[in-house]
């Protein structure tokens, strides 16, 4: 009975505590400092679902990677580079409205399959810190990035309108204004509900989304991915190409998130050229994690929950700082310092308890030689 | 023959003989656009000595198998407390230096020691963990900046602000102070800082040394193999420990000597990136994730600041507009990929 007991390692209370400690951590703060910010409810509310609109297209391009056992995809800033390139163009073709979103999809789409396909063979490389490998891919492709947006255009990639270029003729702009395209996919159809606004084409497409990656769980590719995610070795015993499924895995959140970057920035409504994609994939892995997910383990609720807790301390934050030390300053540092320190804590905590469940697994298995090895000894006794 | 030169290749890697032929190009055509290869030596040289011992800073870690030192920003901040803290003190000259350099070290030992705590924890994991604890590192400073009470006020903003300024000029207390120590020139236009390449030469010495001592040997085992190691009676826990506050406090010096040679301290978002040029030029000299020589070090530091100094002024001489910042955004953060993509690719 003894040896039963000591193998229940931790008990199921602070499992939960330590598997949610973010979220838990997140809504504590919410708790405490939305009141404090002043901020009136309808506001609050309104604000928190433009950000929902606004970002969970973005994060939710981070799910298939975790699937395919490749940790938080930092490499999404390529397929928002992609769809940066696509709203560059519909800019310089002046072509508004949606149909001018439906076109920089349109020419996002091969773009970011070929860097999907470049991200996935480098990460194939180095398999077992996709991560970071990801995060200093985003870093290396800005280069590329800007010698393609920031030499390229105007001189190679031929761009008409005058007004977007930089005043020595080539190059583009720090800043575009989306002035066709803003907000047109959200003011499609608009709802007001007890003075929230609701863009419903913009959650429409949200929820195709989730649909799609319901739908692309269940089917063989799908499962192949989690095998692979599982452990590559069974995978490859069982006949699957792991290469190309994970190869697969990074095109697909690459475009997804090319498209993702489009609606992000149709919703602000001006492309900041040589930033706008920088930080996407800290604030889109950050905020997966503050929605419960984990570097091996993430889902569509996670997403949803992520956005609102994230950026409701977003919100809240600055305007409570100011009330309590009053200083705005230090709110934005402080946003920064939320930021990456929830992807350190969670990441911390990821591989502290992967490395305790590896010893307990040991333990475990000690103490069931023991027990199997006493049991012997007792049937020895008895005959 | 050809197996041999095939060899030789294969040693010295691709993107870092293209690197290397990149900037012998660069000053071979530097006359002829009309920049002057001594000012351009010169630079090197200066800026060699003031980034040298960050780079340096990189060995001991890699040698224990904690990967590159991603998390880099904890010594940096460490340097910058040093310096703030000497400043305050209101001590000029070669003491204030060496007040900055004992404060910072005291910093080091003991965010050197949290960090390498964290860093056991994750074992495998150490380098994506690092960089955000790195980015976390900065961005808390950012609001500490603003809200120790420091009065000096050479370095607090004259009116109306808060907090420390975004810059600091060392002028008046220890500007140039290694770099002048010494200095000679050589013709009009090359001046070399000897105190700064001393300091820099002493450290090294000191690193090479300390991997020749009995710890040091037991620091490199761990790196290479700590399960033979732990069979040994190695404290494998401690011995990473150690190595990660010995990087920590290079780094701590190495930001004092980058900051007397630049002229002012940067505080708030300026440490931000500074892991990752310090990672390619230790990289671009020969390293890998888990092997270092003393010798990677000189040559990548050299090589990687001979390359941020020749693109300005070359390439812009060349065809008349500024792609030195694309290109040091591709070759550094280039040269980290391919790196971190290497190994695998020998295992398979």
């Amino acid at each position: 009975m003894k040896n039963q007991d000591s193998l229940k390692m931790i008990n199921p209370i602070k499992q939960f505590f330590i598997n949610y400690a973010v979220p838990i951590l997140f809504i504590i703060m919410i708790v405490i400092a939305a009141p404090m910010s002043g901020l009136s409810p309808i506001f609050l509310i309104n604000e928190v679902m433009t950000r929902l609109t606004r970002n969970s297209f973005l994060i939710l391009s981070l799910l298939i990677p975790v699937m395919a056992g490749m940790g938080m995809n930092f490499g999404i800033v390529l397929g928002a580079m992609a769809g940066q390139i696509g709203l560059i163009l519909i800019t310089d073709w002046q072509i508004v409205g949606v149909p001018g979103i439906l076109l920089a999809m349109l020419i996002s789409t091969p773009i970011a399959i070929l860097f999907g396909y470049f991200a996935g063979i480098v990460l194939n490389r180095a398999k077992g810190r996709e991560m970071v490998t990801g995060m200093m891919l985003g870093y290396f492709m800005n280069g590329i990035y800007q010698l393609l947006v920031l030499y390229g255009m105007g001189k190679i990639i031929p761009i008409r309108d005058k007004s977007i270029l930089l005043s020595r003729g080539y190059g583009i702009r720090n800043a575009i204004s989306l002035d066709g395209i803003r907000q047109s996919l959200d003011n499609v159809i608009k709802l007001n509900i007890l003075g929230v606004q609701i863009p419903l084409v913009t959650l429409g497409v949200i929820a195709l989304n989730c649909l799609f990656i319901i739908w692309f769980r269940k089917t063989k590719l799908g499962q192949d991915m989690r095998t692979v995610g599982q452990d590559m070795e069974v995978a490859r015993v069982a006949g699957i190409d792991v290469e190309k499924t994970r190869i697969t895995s990074i095109v697909i959140s690459t475009v997804l998130a090319a498209y993702g970057m489009i609606i992000y920035l149709q919703n602000i409504g001006t492309i900041n050229t040589y930033n706008s994609h920088e930080q996407i994939g800290f604030f889109a892995v950050a905020a997966l994690l503050v929605g419960g997910a984990s570097v091996s383990k993430a889902s569509i609720i996670n997403v949803f929950i992520g956005v609102i807790l994230f950026h409701t301390v977003f919100i809240v934050s600055p305007r409570a700082g100011k009330e309590l030390i009053g200083s705005a300053q230090l709110g934005e540092y402080f946003r920064v310092f939320i930021t990456y320190g929830v992807i350190a804590f969670s990441l911390v905590l990821y591989a502290w308890r992967n490395r305790i469940e590896a010893e307990n697994e040991r333990k475990k298995a000690m103490i069931l030689r023991r027990v199997s090895l006493q049991d012997e000894e007792e049937e020895g006794d008895n005959v | 023959m050809s197996e041999r030169l095939k060899e030789l290749l294969e040693n010295i890697g691709l993107p870092r003989l293209l690197i290397a032929l990149f900037l012998l190009l660069l000053f071979v055509i530097a006359p002829f656009v009309g920049v002057r290869v001594d000012t351009s030596i010169n630079d090197v040289i200066a800026r060699f000595a003031m980034n040298g011992v960050l780079v340096l800073s990189l060995v001991p870690m890699i040698k224990s198998g904690c990967g590159l030192n991603f998390g880099l920003q904890l010594g940096v901040i460490a340097g910058l407390l040093g310096a703030v803290i000497s400043l305050e003190l209101k001590v000029t000259g070669f003491a204030g230096f060496a007040v900055a350099i004992i404060i910072s070290i005291f910093f080091a030992i003991i965010f050197g020691y949290l960090y390498g705590l964290l860093l056991n924890k994750v074992k495998g994991e150490e380098m994506v963990v690092a960089t955000y604890v790195g980015f976390s590192a900065v961005s808390f400073m950012s609001i500490m900046w603003l809200l120790l009470p420091f009065k000096n006020p050479d370095m607090i903003w004259a009116y109306g602000g808060e907090g420390l300024r975004t810059t600091i000029s060392t002028e008046g207390y220890w500007h140039h102070i290694l770099n002048d120590m010494l200095s000679f020139q050589i013709g009009s236009h090359i001046t070399i800082p000897t105190g700064a390449l001393l300091f820099f030469a002493l450290l090294c010495l000191i690193v090479w040394a300390f991997f020749r001592t009995k710890t040091g040997t037991a620091m490199e085992a761990v790196g290479s193999n700590p399960d033979y190691a732990r069979s040994c009676g190695i404290d494998v826990d401690r011995v990473r420990i150690n190595s990660v506050i010995f990087s920590t406090i290079i780094a701590a010096l190495g930001i004092l000597v980058y900051q007397q040679s630049f002229g002012f301290i940067q505080l708030y978002n300026a440490p931000l990136m500074m892991a990752f040029p310090a990672i390619a030029a230790i990289l671009l000299g020969g390293a890998s994730v888990t092997k270092v020589k003393m010798w990677n070090v000189l040559v990548g530091a050299l090589l990687f600041q001979g390359i941020l100094t020749m693109t300005p002024s070359v390439i812009n001489n060349l065809i008349k507009s500024d792609m030195s910042e694309t290109i040091r955004i591709i070759i550094s953060n280039g040269m980290i990929v391919y790196a971190l993509t290497r190994r695998m690719k020998v295992r398979s």
